[in-house]
């Protein structure tokens, strides 16, 4: 058992890029604190690397040649693509663990077909993410990426299959590994539609996540999501994954629609590990 | 139909800073490279952020290469809604616009 932390949290560049925007301060900070504190309880766990799958936005993949999905295997990184006055984040080098990656990613071949890759650009996707969780960026990462991006898009029991394949090989592995899946539940990111929310339709989400309700989180189609939650609610394949990989509970410590300058419900989600 | 040459050039303009530079000092030449019709052409060289939005550049390209070019998030939000307004609806992807163009949904 070498799965030792599993959550979820979400990822627009607004969140740090449009931070002075926010018009309720105090409503934004508790959305970073209930944030940090997730990245605190996963360094508890003490892991050696951090998978985070995320759905990127074109920084690595195009359509000349894209991957359903992919996993690096380098042994650092740079981010964020963007640029860092844009996100609010500086340019760094992050860790990464091309060895380790390398054996992750052999065993979820045994089931599942991956690309991997040895260098790797994060966006915001994936610095967003650390940027709370592991603000120093000194805890290895391996990124993970499902296509959310450019359909045709891998069909959401293959998300699934996906997170269990991950499972098997981070049980594989004698490390200990935490895994964060980041997305949007709802949005229509980079759009005028910006800001824009379906709150009820992310509440019926989160409740299905948090209950690991396999039937319930595959008993959507890309045509309702994107006509109810935006092309932005593709990325739910990245909680899918996380809630096949870790198989337990999942606990909301925080959900808000009242960010719409973040183009992005905020969500910060925890689940057990079973 | 050469949407997908355009979002190439605006992919790899987003990840290079040699492109970024060629994009600054060299931009005909750069152009040349990828095979745009004239519509497509012009909307890069005007920076003309509410037509590359109407002709289908996907969104998350779209938004680096407004931060590319220094727009502020307001002006980009609204380069897109003049676009519409002038162009029509967005002619292909999955970014089109489903709001009213005079709706600010996050007050910008
Ligand atoms: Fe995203």
């Amino acid at each position: 058992m070498s799965l030792v932390f599993a959550g979820v949290s979400s990822h627009a560049p607004g969140i740090t890029g449009r931070s002075h925007l926010a018009p309720d301060a105090a409503h934004r900070d508790e959305f970073y604190a209930a944030y940090r504190r997730m990245g605190e309880a996963m360094m508890a766990t003490r892991p050696d690397a951090v998978i985070i799958v995320a759905a990127e936005h074109f920084a690595n993949f195009f359509m000349n040649n894209m991957p359903a999905y992919a996993v690096g295997m380098a042994d650092h990184y740079e981010g964020p693509i963007e640029d860092p006055a844009w996100l609010g984040i500086p340019k760094t080098r992050i860790p990464g663990a091309a060895e380790l990656s390398k054996r992750i990613i052999t065993e979820i071949l045994q089931s599942t077909d991956v690309a991997y890759a040895e260098e790797w650009k994060f966006d915001h996707g994936v610095m967003v993410p650390l940027s709370f969780l592991t603000p120093k960026f000194d805890t290895p990462v391996i990124p993970v990426n499902i296509n959310c991006q450019g359909p045709p898009l891998t069909p959401l029991h293959r998300a699934w299959a996906f997170g269990e394949a991950l499972r098997r090989a981070c049980d594989s592995v004698p490390e200990r590994i935490a895994v964060v899946g980041t997305g949007g539940i709802s949005h229509w990111p980079a759009t005028p539609d910006s800001g824009k929310i379906n709150e009820p339709w992310d509440r019926d989400f989160l409740d299905r996540w948090s209950r690991n309700d396999r039937a319930a989180l595959l008993n959507y189609n890309d045509v309702d999501i994107y006509r109810e939650a935006g092309q932005g609610g593709f990325e739910i394949r990245t909680f899918l994954a996380v809630a096949a990989a870790a198989r337990g509970q999942g606990h909301v410590w925080f959900y808000t629609a009242a960010i719409p300058i973040f183009a992005v419900g905020c969500t910060v989600g925890v689940m057990d590990v079973a | 139909m050469s949407l997908y040459a355009l979002q190439k050039m605006i992919f790899e303009l987003n990840r290079s800073p040699l492109v970024q530079e060629r994009f600054k000092t060299d931009l005909p030449r750069l152009l040349d490279e990828f095979d745009l019709d004239e519509e497509e052409r012009g909307a890069v060289e005007r920076h003309d952020i509410g037509l590359l939005y109407v002709l289908g550049v996907n969104g998350q390209l779209l938004m680096h290469l407004s931060a590319l070019i220094g727009q502020p998030w307001a002006d980009y939000l609204q380069a897109m809604r003049d676009g519409v307004a002038k162009h029509g609806p967005v002619r292909a992807g999955v970014y089109a616009m489903t709001t009213a163009l005079d709706e600010k949904v996050a007050g910008l």
